[in-house]
């Protein structure tokens, strides 16, 4: 039986490891573009113009409150609608089409950042303001706070934070294989189904995600005592 | 936007609420009940027992939901034994699938809040509790369980929440929920925004409505936090 797990000619195992990097590479990138729209997200919500506020609410409480599946669907069946409509009115005709890995990408991404946002508004709310007062006081300009106090602290308070939405979304690349994009989860059903050996295949999977999320809260553990090594414990 | 076909959806979209209210309610209880035990095993302070309670908490916050409902749905199914056993007439719906897997996944993450909660509650309290002569179960039941099921309830408004959305999951093993007519009808009509608009609707609301609940029952079992305002 362990045969079907071996890299060999009868084996699963190759397939398991490029759907385990697939599912690696399509978490990394949309977490870093939840990032991305994280920050944007928090700058709109602590903005003071009133239309991004309803903006980057609506956006944290829809994402947030609708299934996962349901956002992937929608990229999923009417990503390339949008793409050729933007396309077409710049002047391009023909189809573009999307491929998985970036509809994946987007549809991950996307619910990521919802959380993301929450997480970076709420780093950014701890720095305490008489520190920007002070660095004002100093003379600095705006982005010479930002890139000097604001974001060196907000990145420190909000490492646990991004730590548990990393871990959300690795899990959640499991839902992109319903995009038939060979990550982990749809090589394990295609292995599942040919092999007939259903629970060997998917215990392998929840063994290799088990392994992804252990890996990475050792080095999100990592990470904070780095950037918490400045800061007197009591 | 075709306005007339949104309208026309909703009431094929809200037949498939029966089974999502049932998958999310009978989840939660069950997967109460799940936490309950495990978090009394987690505390009760045996070695081996606490190992086991804790692998599992592990294995079920560590994994995609996707791969535990795959894993129960076509996994189990392979076997002879649980083919022969008497738990095949459970074990062969989907309907029992998704909800196993999902009780299984809630009772993992609730576990944790409630022992969070139990551990939070104040070493006087149950020192006061058993000075008074209750025993330790009496002082339980009286004094640790109502304290910690107040304090966990803002944490497990947010696990009802992700309940809402993970019973969308039970659409990827036949079941005709919310998201699984949605997808149908997508397929079916490419009417891809208005669809996603209505379905992505009823599940607003629907977590709307959750969140009030906690909220209530928040207030309802903080009384002495009102009396002062």
């Amino acid at each position: 039986m362990l045969e079907l797990l071996s890299f060999g000619p009868n084996g699963w195992g190759g397939q398991l490891l490029t759907g385990t990097a697939m599912t690696v590479a399509v978490a990394v990138s949309a977490f870093a573009f939840g990032i991305v729209m994280g920050s944007l997200g928090a700058s709109a919500k602590l903005s003071h113009s009133l239309i991004l506020n309803a903006l980057a609410d609506v956006y944290t409480t829809v994402v947030r409150g609708i299934p996962e599946l349901l956002v992937i669907y929608l990229l999923f069946f009417g990503g390339n609608g949008v793409v050729s409509a933007i396309a077409s009115a710049f002047g391009y005709d023909g189809r573009v089409e999307l491929n998985a890995f970036t509809i994946g990408v987007v549809a991950v991404g996307l619910i990521s950042g919802a959380y993301s946002t929450e997480v970076i508004r709420g780093a950014v709310r701890s720095v305490p303001f008489g520190q920007i007062e002070a660095a004002r006081a100093c003379g600095m300009g705006r982005w010479l706070i930002l890139r000097r106090v604001l974001v060196p602290q907000t990145m420190r308070f909000a490492l646990p934070g991004l730590g548990n939405v990393w871990q959300l979304t690795l899990k959640d690349t499991a839902l992109v294989s319903v995009t038939a994009l060979a990550e982990l989860m749809r090589a394990t059903h295609l292995a599942a189904g040919a092999t007939r050996e259903p629970f060997l295949f998917y215990s392998a999977a929840a063994v290799l995600y088990l392994a992804l999320t252990t890996v990475s809260t050792i080095l999100f553990d990592r990470a904070e005592q780095t950037a918490n090594r400045g800061v007197r414990r009591a | 936007m075709n306005w007339q076909l949104m309208w026309d959806s909703l009431p094929r979209m809200l037949g498939g609420m029966g089974l999502t209210l049932q998958l999310i309610g009978g989840s939660l209880a069950l997967g109460a009940v799940v936490a309950f035990a495990v978090a009394l095993l987690r505390l009760s302070g045996n070695r081996p027992v606490e190992w086991i309670a804790g692998a599992y908490v592990f294995v079920f916050r560590g994994t995609p939901l996707l791969v535990q409902i795959f894993l129960i749905y076509y996994g189990l199914g392979q076997f002879e034994f649980v083919r022969d056993s008497i738990l095949w007439p459970v074990l062969r719906e989907p309907m029992w699938c998704a909800i196993l897997a999902l009780t299984l996944n809630t009772g993992a993450y609730t576990s944790e809040v409630l022992r969070g909660a139990i551990l939070s509650v104040p070493q006087g309290q149950i020192e006061a509790a058993r000075a008074c002569g209750m025993s330790r179960a009496l002082a339980f039941r009286r004094i640790v369980l109502p304290v910690a099921v107040r304090q966990m309830l803002p944490a497990y408004g947010n696990e009802v929440i992700l309940m809402v959305k993970a019973s969308s999951l039970a659409s990827t093993i036949t079941l005709m929920e919310i998201t699984g007519i949605a997808r149908r009808m997508i397929a079916q009509t490419f009417a891809v925004f208005e669809l996603f608009i209505v379905a992505g609707a009823i599940y607003l609301i629907l977590n709307f409505v959750a969140s009030r609940l906690i909220k209530y029952a928040e207030w309802r079992l903080t009384p002495y936090l009102r009396a002062r305002a």
